[in-house]
Order: structure tokens, then sequence, then C-alpha cells
């Protein structure tokens, strides 16, 4: 039943991503470059000043990016090449099925997190636990925007719908977030709205973690909290809601 | 496999359809084995009969069992029993047909190096040995499906679903093709839709006649022929003059007349035929025809000739 496991999740790794970047590489360059291009941008203006708080937000939009991506491939292979419905009826479980796409994605992820961790190495140092808590953090998002990249995967009927809805929720949660910088830096009125994002606890968690922020110990346990409840809250709506078997 | 297909009162209406029924109360019993064909029109509920049969789709109402499996209480015990190449389906263009009927025998459960076995064998059978390797988005597309076609013959499955899996393709294609769903269909029970009569004809044991979501017959050919009044066919240009007869003659769809006789009386109407050098072809009727009796009264109004 493991080896079963196991080998229904390496076949969506395959299709999902090995073969995908043995054939088309260049889908590579653009996994590196999102994110590099903020911190770029966020390191010059900042005149480096914000190089570590734009290291962590490069990693923490690469794991959103990777649930996010998710929900155009399920939605290409679905509706494009039925591969779904193949895979529905087989032995293979929506979660078996989800599980390795998502780890699919994250394949993509290692070039941009290899680069990442070699600049949070140069420019960060962090300590055993500081790189827990980031990893921690990663982990949070990259479980949250597979839970809804699979949600809305599952209901997309076309992939012109389903890549304007990637593009949406990555601007939504990774961009418009200050996810590259302090959320001390919006002004207050329109800092409330930066808190509906999961993403702004996710990068307060991480700066306060490595001493870019000062937050004390309760706020961040409420973050904490607050980033966990949201992703138990998406995977329920994603076992509730998501469409396996249509109806 | 043994057993049979049962379905009982089988309904589907889609959330958006304002209530109109995709599937209209299908009840059937068929023994589940050798090649089922469903023909009709399009919108005439094939798919959504499959797809609900192949655990894909949930019905709203009725039951459906194969060989005693619930379709939709034991789907998951049924899924390890079936293969589904949906209508549409198309090949992944980033991969190779290798990697294509590989991938899909891991997903099936398969270890990978007894997937890469099995794959290299059934492509072997469809005759792509030669192109295993090659990208899909390089194969032409009677190729493609053949890739396809390898998927299910490679699963091996008690009950393979193949969703119009001609379609497009041409004759020489389409034929080879119908070899390989024979070989399916000699081990195991091959439900098939399709647009192309003769294709039911030459492959189904048990042809389904659906029409607006409603099994307006079901049997073997020889039993939907004698369904109808009339046994056999004689063709007549468009300028023959035609006699008093047993029988009806209708417009043909070909532009010429058709006559739907006895046999009896198609021996008597050849022997006339014959003696007042009228040009004319009789045949017992044919899958066509049969099709075009049963979903008749609906021609009109979908506008078909």
């Amino acid at each position: 039943m493991k080896s079963r496991f196991f080998g229904q999740v390496t076949a969506a790794v395959l299709v999902n991503s090995l073969y995908e970047m043995r054939n088309y590489p260049v889908v590579l360059v653009n996994t590196v470059l999102s994110p590099l291009s903020f911190l770029l941008v966020i390191a010059f203006v900042s005149k480096g000043g914000l190089i570590g708080d734009a290291i962590e937000g490069g990693f923490i939009m690469s794991m959103f990016s990777s649930g996010v991506s998710l929900q155009g491939d399920l939605s290409h292979l679905k509706n494009d090449f039925k591969l779904q419905d193949m895979v529905v009826a087989s032995p293979t479980s929506p979660f078996t099925y989800v599980t390795g796409m998502a780890l699919a994605e994250l394949v993509y992820s290692i070039p941009a997190l290899a680069v990442l961790t070699v600049l949070a190495w140069i420019f960060i140092h962090p300590s055993a636990v500081q790189a827990l808590v980031l990893v921690g953090v990663m982990l949070m998002m990259f479980l949250s925007s597979i839970a809804i990249g699979f949600t809305l995967a599952t209901f997309s009927s076309d992939i012109v719908q389903s890549f304007a809805f990637s593009r949406l929720i990555s601007t939504l949660f990774s961009t418009l977030p200050p996810v590259y910088y302090p959320v001390t830096y919006i002004p207050l009125p329109f800092r409330y709205a930066a808190y509906l994002s999961p993403t702004t606890y996710a990068a307060v968690i991480s700066q306060n973690a490595t001493g870019f922020l000062s937050e004390p110990g309760a706020s961040i346990a409420i973050d904490w909290g607050i980033m966990i409840a949201v992703t138990v809250v998406l995977f329920l709506v994603a076992a509730k809601k998501a469409r396996w078997r249509e109806v | 496999m043994g057993g049979e297909l049962v379905c009982s009162e089988l309904t589907k209406v889609y959330d958006s359809s304002k209530g109109k029924r995709a599937l209209d109360a299908i009840s059937l019993a068929v023994p589940a084995r050798g090649v089922l064909s469903l023909i009709g029109m399009n919108g005439a509920g094939k798919t959504t009969l499959v797809r609900i049969l192949a655990t894909q789709l949930a019905p709203t109402s009725g039951v459906a069992t194969i060989d005693g499996v619930d379709v939709v209480k034991e789907a998951k015990r049924l899924r390890s029993r079936i293969a589904v190449i949906p209508q549409e389906a198309r090949t992944v263009p980033w991969m190779t047909p290798r990697q294509t009927v590989l991938t899909y025998l891991m997903w099936r459960g398969c270890t990978y190096s007894e997937s890469k076995k099995k794959a290299t064998d059934a492509l072997g059978r469809v005759g792509m040995q030669e192109q295993s390797d090659v990208m899909n988005r390089r194969l032409s597309g009677g190729m493609k499906r053949k890739v396809l076609v390898a998927t299910v013959l490679a699963a091996d499955a008690d009950v393979s679903f193949l969703d119009e899996p001609t379609t497009g393709l041409d004759p020489v294609s389409r034929r080879e093709l119908w070899g390989f769903l024979e070989e399916i269909a000699r081990k195991h029970f091959l439900i098939l839709t399709t647009h192309y009569l003769e294709e039911a004809e030459e492959l189904a044991n048990v042809i389904g006649i659906m029409d607006r979501g409603k099994m307006v017959g079901i049997g073997s050919l020889e039993s939907l022929r004698s369904s109808l009044k009339y046994q056999y066919s004689i063709r007549l240009p468009a300028s023959a003059q035609v006699p008093q007869l047993d029988g009806v003659a209708t417009p043909g769809r070909d532009g010429g007349v058709q006559i739907l006789t006895n046999e009896d009386e198609a021996y008597r109407l050849s022997q006339l035929f014959l003696g007042s050098g009228t040009r004319f072809s009789v045949n017992r009727v044919s899958l066509d025809d049969v099709f075009f009796h049963y979903v008749r009264a609906d021609i009109g109004e979908h506008g078909a000739q």
C-alpha cells in the first residue's frame, strides 16, 4: 500500500515537473526570476537596508506561488488533456494526486529556494532556531496555497479562467501585502487591510524571528495561531468543497 | 469478467441545465463482456452515462452496478477494475508515449519497473515501439490516439470506457484502432461511444441507442433489426418509378428513394426491378436504418436530414 502511494505520488511529480522541466527548461528561469525580481527592487530602493526582509519575502512568495501554480497546472491537465478524469477513474485518491502534484510544484521551486538559501546564508546568517521558524512559515504558506489551488482547480472549466485566477491570487496574497518589507511601513488605516492576507502574518513572524521587526511574544503567538487556523480552514474547505467526482 | 451492467432509473440533471435531464431514468441490464456501444446524436447523453459508470460523475438519482459493484457507493472498489479514455482526451505534449503509459500505470498502482515493462509491451502491441521515446507533440493524430489506446491495453482493466476514441481519425487509422479495441474486448468488457454507426456495427455485441437522455433502443444489431417492422431496405434512384408495395417508400438520405419492406416483398420487388431494368440495391436494414427508425420522431426537431 505504501509503495503504491509512493508510485502514484512519483507519477504526478514526473508528469507535472520532471518531464516538463526536461523539455521546457525555460519554466525554471521564471520560477527563479519572480521572487528574485521583487527582492532586487526592494534591496535597491532601500539601499540594502531591507535586503534581509526581502530575502524572507522571496521565500514566502516562492512557497506561496508554488501552491498557486498548482491551480493553473491542475486545471491545464484537467481541462486540456482530461488527465484528471483518467486519474479519478483509477485507484489514486484525490489526496495522493494532490500530494504528488504539489510536490511537483516544490520541485520547480528548488532553484529559487537554492538561490534564496545562499542569499540568506550571506545576509541573514540565521541560527538553527531561526531557520526552523522560517521553514515552519514556508510550510504553512505552501499548505495554504495548495489548498486554495486545488479547490479552485477542481471548479475551473477552462485554462484562461484558471490562469486569470492564479494571477489574481498571486497579486492579492504575495505582491500587494507587505511580504518583502515590514508591515510597519504601511500607514495605519491600510495596515489593517494587509492583515487580511495570511502572507502578512508569515512575513511578520519571519521578520520578528530574525530580528528585522520587534513584536511582543503574545502578538507573534497570535500571528502563528491565525496562520495555522487559516491553513486548517483552507484545507477543510478543500476537503469539503473540492470536486473530485463531478456533480 | 462475468456479471452484468445494470442501470436502474439512472437520472442526471446538471445544476446549470435548468432542470433539463441529461439522463432520463435509464434502465438496462446487459452482460458485462464484449463491446457495448452507445450511439446517439450530440447531447443524447452518451458521455454523461459513461462518466457516471466510470465513477467520474455523480448521478442525480438511480442506481448503476457493474458486476454487482455500485458505481456510487463502491466507487473506490470499482476504480481498481476500470480504465478510461475520456472524450477529447489528449496526450500531454511534453511527454513521450512510453512516459504517458508508464505514469498512467503508476497511478493505477503498478510499480515503476512493472509499469515500464507493461508500457513497452502495450506500445509494441499497437505498433509504436519505434515512436516510444518520441515526444507526443511530434506524433500524428492517429499515433496520439494509439498511445491512449495503449494505456487502456496496458491497464488490462476488467472494464474499459472509451468515449469517442476514433473521432477525427482517417478511415485507415480508424480501422487499425478497431483491431486494438477488439483485442481489448476479447478479454474484457469495453464500453464505447461513437458517432460512427459502422464502428458500432463492426465492433459491438450490444448497441445502445440514446436520444435526448433516454435509451430508446438496446440489444444486439440482430435484435434491434428484429424490432423493426420491415427488415429489408431497397434503394432506388430518385427518378425510378415506385410500384404499389407492401412496405414504406421514403426519400432516402442519399437523395434517392428508400423502400423498407419484408423479405418476401423485397424478393418480389427485386424481380420486378430486374425485369424493368431499374437500377437498385437490396440489403437487410443497416444500423443506420435502425438508428434513424429509433430517433426518427426527433429528426425534424433536431434539424437533421
